[in-house]
């Protein structure tokens, strides 16, 4: 009887003892697992702060270079918080975040992909566009079938990038529609909703193939009415640097001493269909001379916005008398819409917009034009409307 | 047994350092190689391949080791940038890394976003592209650094696309980006990619590359630009010496061997660089051997030229003699590749086309056609050459 109740005794004992050691285990295993997750969540958050704040002239690159070492840590549950630091940093930040990215995809296997978070990240529409457009390629490349599931949510999309997938859809379902009256109502959605120029111009073309004009300087909002002062002089190309009178001047003067005679400021337009003014047609063809644009434009409000420029010339802008940007380059490929994108403001109510256009020396056939295409639109590019004057 | 060892080591580095080809034109900067190559290049050869790649591009391949690394651009305004790596044994992608073009991506129709040839020091490989991205991978393909220098200086761009191949030498990378607006040579460090210098260069568009000049273990670099060459000293690019009589701004100067650098200037200009590359005197110029798009090549003292009118001319580098002159096909764009025995060139209509120099009478012996554009130099691996189009890399052996 004593020796069961030592044995029993003794069978207690151990599991007690076992209890004991497993529930350690556990307790070491959890805070084992915890240690680690704080130590990656401080590697994440390192890694997040270097990336979000390289800047210009590789600044923060040091950081960057070590906090790229430190990836090697993260698992793939970091990839949402990676998306979430390109809202933070800029467009060289953002490439060190695909390098991190692509790191952590490349060493891990395919199916720890957060795929569902990384498509709530692209259906966020708070996310940056630029981040989002990212997480869509990721997505794309890790879950081709998840990506274009997503294509049909793109066609408002403010991202451009986004929008353009859905519109490159419906032109395709366009073209391959059988149905005339389809294919019409297809393109005209795309139309409606396009914001790219190439896409725009295959809509407008398709639809007027089927018997519709659409007129493309009202769709685009280009600008075709200006007032023009020229020709002052470009000899050397100093003319780019020189300021002339217009640059600064609050208020217009009767003349002003242009480069062979006295000049006034006169009107100019242009009924191109891609808003094209070909200064040549104002002045005649003239080299080494600089002419200055000058047009208005009525806000409805404060707002951020971008001047659209395209021009083969040397050129300047200026807003309500700032300087945003100037391009010191001749022929050196053409014209193009949307060639230039300047970030900018408008005020409420009237802004005044000054173009530079120059024409250099050069006397081959391709080096004649002296033109520019000019429209405002938001980043998405989305046409500003102009208020009514009247 | 150590001896042994390293011995055995250092015989293989530069068996393997001979076998790459690690920048535009070959790691000796003058489209030249020691290895030998068959004449009789096949599409179908049992050794050669074709892959599809992602996106377009004129930049040479290079090669470490068994690795083709390759840029291209691709998306609605060639604004993905694209680093590939493939297998050079059976052309299968290895990796691929995507990254955003940061700069101005518009460019001529004829050119793209990946047009300049990458640069490896056999650790990391270094990207620059038109946009003025440059990036820096190991060579498993992880981002080591990154640079945007559009992004630094918005006025860095070329409404017909920029084309400049970066050089690496003493642990700097070297990118020419240069045109009319704001015009720069930068130093970056290798290690993280910052600033180790910042140079003003000529306000002129300009599509030539670095070229490294070396003898007796210094080393110089050579910028060309509409207004000559200025050779710097790599870790700080001080000027150590120029030659202001002009060059070409489209095809880029060779270095021989003798320490000789033939410019693209009034034809071809040769400088006899003295023995620690301090000083230079002209040896000749030759307004006959003025090249076309392509790059003059050299090698084992003979200069190769093609000029517009698509004629190969053979010089004597010290003395710019004129040897032999050779019509082939073109338009050729792309720049000629050297072996002991063959020049190789493509014409833009994709016909490559083998020139026999050890006989009396160079003569075009074999011709390849790839039905396809080619306006990238082709590059040297293990008895093939390498070359590709907008959407295609072929590795080409008999």
């Amino acid at each position: 009887m004593q020796n069961k109740k030592d044995i029993f005794g003794s069978f207690l004992l151990a599991e007690v003892r076992n209890l004991i050691k497993e529930y350690k285990m556990k307790v070491y295993f959890f805070f084992f697992t915890w240690i680690v997750s704080q130590v990656l969540a401080d590697y994440e958050k390192k890694i997040v702060e270097a990336f979000s704040k390289v800047s210009a002239h590789g600044e923060g690159n040091t950081k960057a270079v070590q906090a790229m070492d430190w990836s090697d840590q993260l698992r793939p549950d970091s990839i949402p918080s990676l998306l979430h630091a390109m809202n933070q940093a800029n467009p060289v930040g953002d490439n060190w975040i695909r390098g991190a990215i692509a790191k952590i995809i490349h060493s891990s296997d395919t199916l720890s992909f957060p795929e569902d978070q990384v498509k709530a990240f692209i259906e966020d529409k708070k996310n940056q566009g630029s981040s989002r457009r990212a997480a869509f390629e990721i997505l794309r490349r890790s879950r081709p079938a998840a990506a274009m599931s997503l294509l049909s949510s793109f066609l408002t999309d403010p991202e451009p990038s986004l929008r353009r997938e859905a519109i490159d859809v419906i032109l395709e379902d366009a073209e391959n529609s059988s149905l005339q009256k389809q294919a019409v109502l297809l393109f005209q959605k795309a139309l409606k909703n396009a914001r790219d120029v190439d896409q725009i111009q295959e809509a407008s073309e398709a639809l007027k193939s089927r018997g519709q004009e659409i007129n493309l300087v009202t769709l685009l909002g280009f600008k075709t009415k200006w007032d023009m002062l020229g020709p002052f002089d470009n000899t050397e190309r100093k003319g780019f640097n020189q300021a002339y009178e217009p640059e600064s001047e609050a208020h217009r003067k009767d003349s002003y001493q242009g480069k062979k005679s006295q000049i006034q400021w006169s009107s100019f337009s242009s009924s191109d269909r891609l808003g094209l003014l070909d200064i040549n047609k104002h002045y005649g063809e003239l080299k080494e001379v600089v002419a200055y644009a000058k047009t208005s434009f009525y806000s409805a409000k404060n707002q951020k916005v971008q001047f659209r420029l395209g021009s083969k010339n040397a050129w300047k802008i200026w807003v309500n008398q700032e300087l945003l940007f100037a391009r010191d380059e001749y022929h050196r490929g053409g014209t193009r819409v949307d060639q230039f994108l300047i970030d900018g403001t408008l005020q409420k109510g009237e802004n005044q917009i000054l173009l530079k256009i120059c024409q250099n020396e050069q006397t081959q056939p391709w080096t004649k034009n002296w033109e520019f295409c000019f429209r405002v639109t938001d980043s998405s590019g989305q046409v500003i409307e102009e208020v009514s004057t009247d | 047994m150590k001896i042994i060892c390293n011995l055995l080591f250092l015989s293989l580095s530069l068996l393997s350092a001979q076998a790459d080809w690690l920048c535009f034109r070959g790691s000796a900067g003058n489209g030249s190689s020691d290895l030998s190559i068959p004449a009789k290049l096949k599409i179908t050869g049992q050794k050669s391949w074709a892959q599809d790649i992602p996106g377009r591009g004129l930049s040479s391949p290079i090669v470490i080791g068994d690795t083709i690394y390759l840029t291209a651009s691709s998306g609605p305004y060639q604004e993905d940038l694209h680093i590939l790596a493939y297998s050079s044994i059976d052309g299968l992608q290895q990796w691929q890394r995507t990254f955003k073009a940061t700069g101005r991506t518009v460019c001529h129709k004829k050119t793209c976003v990946a047009a300049s040839t990458l640069a490896s020091d056999e650790k990391v490989i270094i990207a620059q592209f038109s946009s003025n991205d440059i990036f820096c991978l190991d060579l498993a393909g992880n981002l080591k650094w990154v640079r945007g220098l559009t992004f630094d200086h918005p006025n860095i761009a070329n409404g017909l696309g920029m084309s400049s191949s970066p050089v690496i030498v003493n642990g700097v990378a070297i990118a020419q980006v240069e045109n009319d607006a704001d015009s720069f040579t930068f130093g970056l460090d290798l290690t993280n990619g910052i600033t180790v210098w910042k140079k003003q260069r000529p306000k002129s568009a300009n599509w030539t590359s670095p070229v490294i000049m070396t003898k007796k273990g210094q080393a110089l670099v050579g910028l060309q630009s509409k207004e000559g060459m200025t050779a710097i000293e790599p870790r700080t690019g001080e000027t150590v010496w120029e030659y202001q009589e002009g060059a070409s701004t489209i095809p880029s100067s060779a270095w021989a061997e003798q320490g000789i650098i033939l410019v693209p200037s009034n034809g071809i200009t040769a400088l006899q660089l003295d023995d620690n590359l301090q000083n230079f005197r002209q040896i000749w110029e030759d307004n006959k051997l003025k090249p076309g798009t392509g790059s003059p090549s050299c090698h084992r003292g003979s200069l190769y030229v093609i000029n517009n009118a698509n004629v190969l001319s053979c010089a004597s580098v010290k003395t710019g003699k004129i040897k032999w002159r050779l019509r082939l096909k073109g338009p050729i764009s792309s720049s000629p590749l050297i072996t002991e025995e063959h020049l190789y060139v493509f014409s833009e209509n994709g016909l490559g086309q083998v020139v026999n120099l050890l006989s009396e009478k160079p003569e075009v012996i074999h011709t390849v056609d790839l039905d396809a554009t080619i306006l990238c130099s082709p590059a040297i691996t293990q008895n093939a050459i390498l070359v590709r189009s907008d959407n295609k890399l072929w590795k080409l052996s008999n």
